[in-house]
């Protein structure tokens, strides 16, 4: 997932730019042993040394979505490791170019021996850190650019998102769909597509609404993009923003909705069908294991529902056991590739065919989505 | 026709905290302080309010603790900005950031939980047809508001303290010769604005979207900042200024979900330009501002 400018308003941006950067607050999750100790020490034994690893998120861990979703794997790889490792993270880092530099730059000065950047917003300033510190490895999230010592991962979000689908086309009665949406760019438009997809796979008559608020966080906005949707006869609400304000107000109005990115079940317990969850903990602790091992490589990852990266969990206990076993179907076929998702014949919403009879989308075709599949109202912003 | 209904509710709804904390701000800013830590007097308020609502089960004790928070920020501005004469621009942005961080820190053990939804509006008048759904439907914060600002346009204009407080936003070295104490009127000033931002942290975090997470003001602060200097420093236009804004706001998410080919940035925008543009409109004469614009804003004042 991408992030872009988390914070956009109308006041002055000399003020934005002394908020973000003081509000980028440094906390060190240290085990109180004397692992404070200065460089002089290096050459001590190597047990006594952990192995330190550097975390940068664009957001606050208490978001309860993206950055709480990385943070909660950071704690599983301390859990993991134990002793051995030493983790560090720096929240609210703004994507600026100067920003990110100055926080990772830092981090590889600590003596961090692998450091992750969570946010697509940091990838120029890893790309160019990354040279400098040609003994740390670095991980990138959600962008596009390697080094040798820079390494790219990401998340299928869309799988959740397909199945979310298949589950509201099972459930809605009304057959419209609605999704509080953040910003157009691919990964989002996916998700839309995907969610589609996955409904009308079960009821070809349903139709998806979207309502753009451009902004990754902002519980007001989410929650006024959900009524308004609810108020076009909507009765299933899914979202591709951060906050769990769409499952909310979905509870209040009576209508169904799937969490995103996390569990969001406590925001609406009778609304709250299932939620598209992320754990990123199998890769961290297989990347650091390698980082400790020697045998890290700078790799491209894009893991989903077959790593367990993403899921689709959570599940109400109002649904039935068809829905249930309609969606742990679908699971299992695009786990082992028996029914893709983004198969052929695809055509967008202005009838022009995106994808011919039998074709299965490769990863370069999912990476540049611009268009909404049939039955997704409206046209692509911008 | 139920639709329009629920869209005017639904813009009132959304102007309402902004309307609260730019009529505080705009005491403020009368007597000549500007504070521009409103984003942070409002995320305290928020999640203190929050806090209290969530363990007593009372919204109003909520409101009151939001309120008593948005105050103790005020008095930290104040002892800063005021008794020792700190440069104000740069006090705010420092209570804004500090805000924003204590706020954090505050909600952590409160991230992720929610409050329930009560039910509110002015009985028998909220059954009425339309205008029921429309105007009468709504939490008792919005007719506060209202009251707030038909307060304020009495208070500023029709008294002697109005006009007491004006002075000193005008000519601080004047109002202290002829014997009003500018500091404490001051201080007075700020700690009203800071209840009016902590009531509105507060009904973003019980009413509006009841719920805590970091960051969840999203910025309102700085909006109702700019109200205030693009309504003259008038409650009147700020009252116009704030409707516009939540009506607009509204407006581009129906325009969506109706399906209006409108690129969705131009309508993000749309509230931001809309607003300035009406309130530049209403307030272009140059020597209108003159006249409104306190005189004294931002200039500490030593006695």
């Amino acid at each position: 997932m991408m992030k872009i400018s988390r914070r956009t308003t109308l006041a002055a941006a000399l003020s934005f730019a002394v908020l973000g950067l003081a509000a980028c607050g440094k906390k060190e999750e240290a085990k109180p042993d004397a692992s404070a100790a200065p460089a002089s020490t290096a050459a001590a034994p190597v047990a006594a040394e952990p192995f330190k690893v550097g975390f940068i998120y664009v957001g606050p861990v208490g978001d309860a979505g993206w950055t709480f979703a990385h943070d909660a794997a950071r704690k599983l790889v301390e859990a993991k490791y134990g002793d051995k490792v030493k983790t560090t993270f720096v929240e609210n880092v703004p994507e600026s170019a100067a920003d990110a530099e100055r926080v990772i730059r830092d981090l590889a000065n600590q003596g961090n021996k692998i450091i992750f950047g969570t946010s697509f917003g940091y990838m120029e300033a890893m790309l160019k850190v990354a040279k400098d510190f040609p003994d740390i490895k670095f991980e990138h999230a959600t962008g596009y650019k390697t080094a040798d010592n820079l390494a790219q991962y990401d998340v299928r979000t869309y799988e959740g998102a397909y199945l979310a689908g298949v589950a509201a086309g099972k459930l809605s009665k009304s057959g419209k769909l609605g999704i509080v949406a953040s910003v157009p760019i691919p990964e989002v438009l996916r998700n839309i597509n995907s969610f589609t997809l996955g409904a009308r796979s079960v009821n070809p008559k349903a139709t998806t609404r979207v309502v753009w608020v451009n902004k990754w966080f902002d519980p007001g906005k989410e929650r006024e993009a959900a009524t308004t949707l609810v108020g076009q006869g909507v009765d299933v609400l899914m979202q591709n923003t951060d906050s769990a304000a769409v499952v909310q107000t979905a509870e209040e109005k009576g209508v169904m909705a799937f969490g995103w990115d996390s569990d969001m079940t406590k925001f609406g317990p009778k609304a709250h069908m299932a939620a598209s969850t992320i754990d990123w903990s199998g890769y961290y602790i297989k990347r650091v294991g390698e980082a400790m091992s020697g045998t890290w490589k700078p790799e491209t990852t894009w893991w989903g529902l077959k790593e367990g990266m993403i899921d689709l969990k959570a599940f109400n206990a109002s649904l039935s056991d068809d829905v249930k076993k309609l969606i742990a179907e679908r699971r299992q076929g695009v786990i082992d590739g028996t029914m893709p998702i983004w198969k052929g014949p695809i055509k967008d919403n202005t009838g022009k065919e995106v994808l011919g009879k039998d074709a299965v989308a490769d990863d370069k075709f999912l990476h540049e989505i611009k268009f909404y599949v049939e039955g997704v109202d409206g046209k692509v912003p911008g | 026709m139920e639709n329009f209904a629920a869209l005017i509710a639904a813009s009132i709804n959304s102007g309402t905290p902004l309307l609260i904390a730019a009529l505080g701000l705009l005491i403020n800013e009368r007597a000549g302080v500007l504070n521009l830590g409103a984003e942070g007097m409002m995320l305290v308020a928020a999640i203190v309010g929050f806090a209290v609502a969530h363990q007593t089960h009372s919204p109003a004790l909520g409101f009151i603790a939001g309120a008593g928070a948005g105050m103790l920020m005020a008095t930290l501005f104040a002892a800063l900005a005021l008794a020792l004469a700190t440069n104000q621009v740069a006090t705010g942005l420092a209570l804004s950031i500090f805000g924003t961080g204590l706020s954090a820190f505050i909600g952590q053990s409160f991230v992720g939980q929610s409050l329930q939804g009560g039910s509110h509006g002015i009985p028998f008048l909220k059954e009425i047809p339309f205008f029921g759904t429309a105007f009468f439907d709504q939490h008792w914060a919005v007719y506060f508001s209202l009251l707030l600002c038909a307060g304020i346009i009495g208070f500023l204009y029709r008294t002697r303290y109005g006009l007491v407080l004006r002075s000193v936003g005008e000519s601080p070295e004047s109002a202290h010769a002829l014997g009003y104490p500018v500091l404490r009127i001051r201080y007075f000033a700020l700690l009203f604005s800071g209840a009016c931002c902590g009531i509105a942290g507060a009904y973003l975090s019980i009413v509006y979207t009841p719920m805590w997470v970091e960051g969840l003001v999203a910025g309102r602060g700085w909006i109702a900042l700019a109200l205030t200097t693009f309504a003259t420093w008038r409650p009147a236009r700020v009252l116009l200024g704030a409707l516009l804004f939540g009506s607009v706001t509204i407006l581009q998410f129906y325009f969506q979900a109706i399906g209006i080919a409108i690129p969705s940035q131009i309508l993000s925008m749309l509230p931001y330009a809309a607003t300035i543009l009406v309130l530049v409109l209403i307030s272009r004469n140059p020597d209108w501002i003159r006249l409104n614009m306190p005189a004294s804003l931002g200039k500490p004042f030593r006695p």
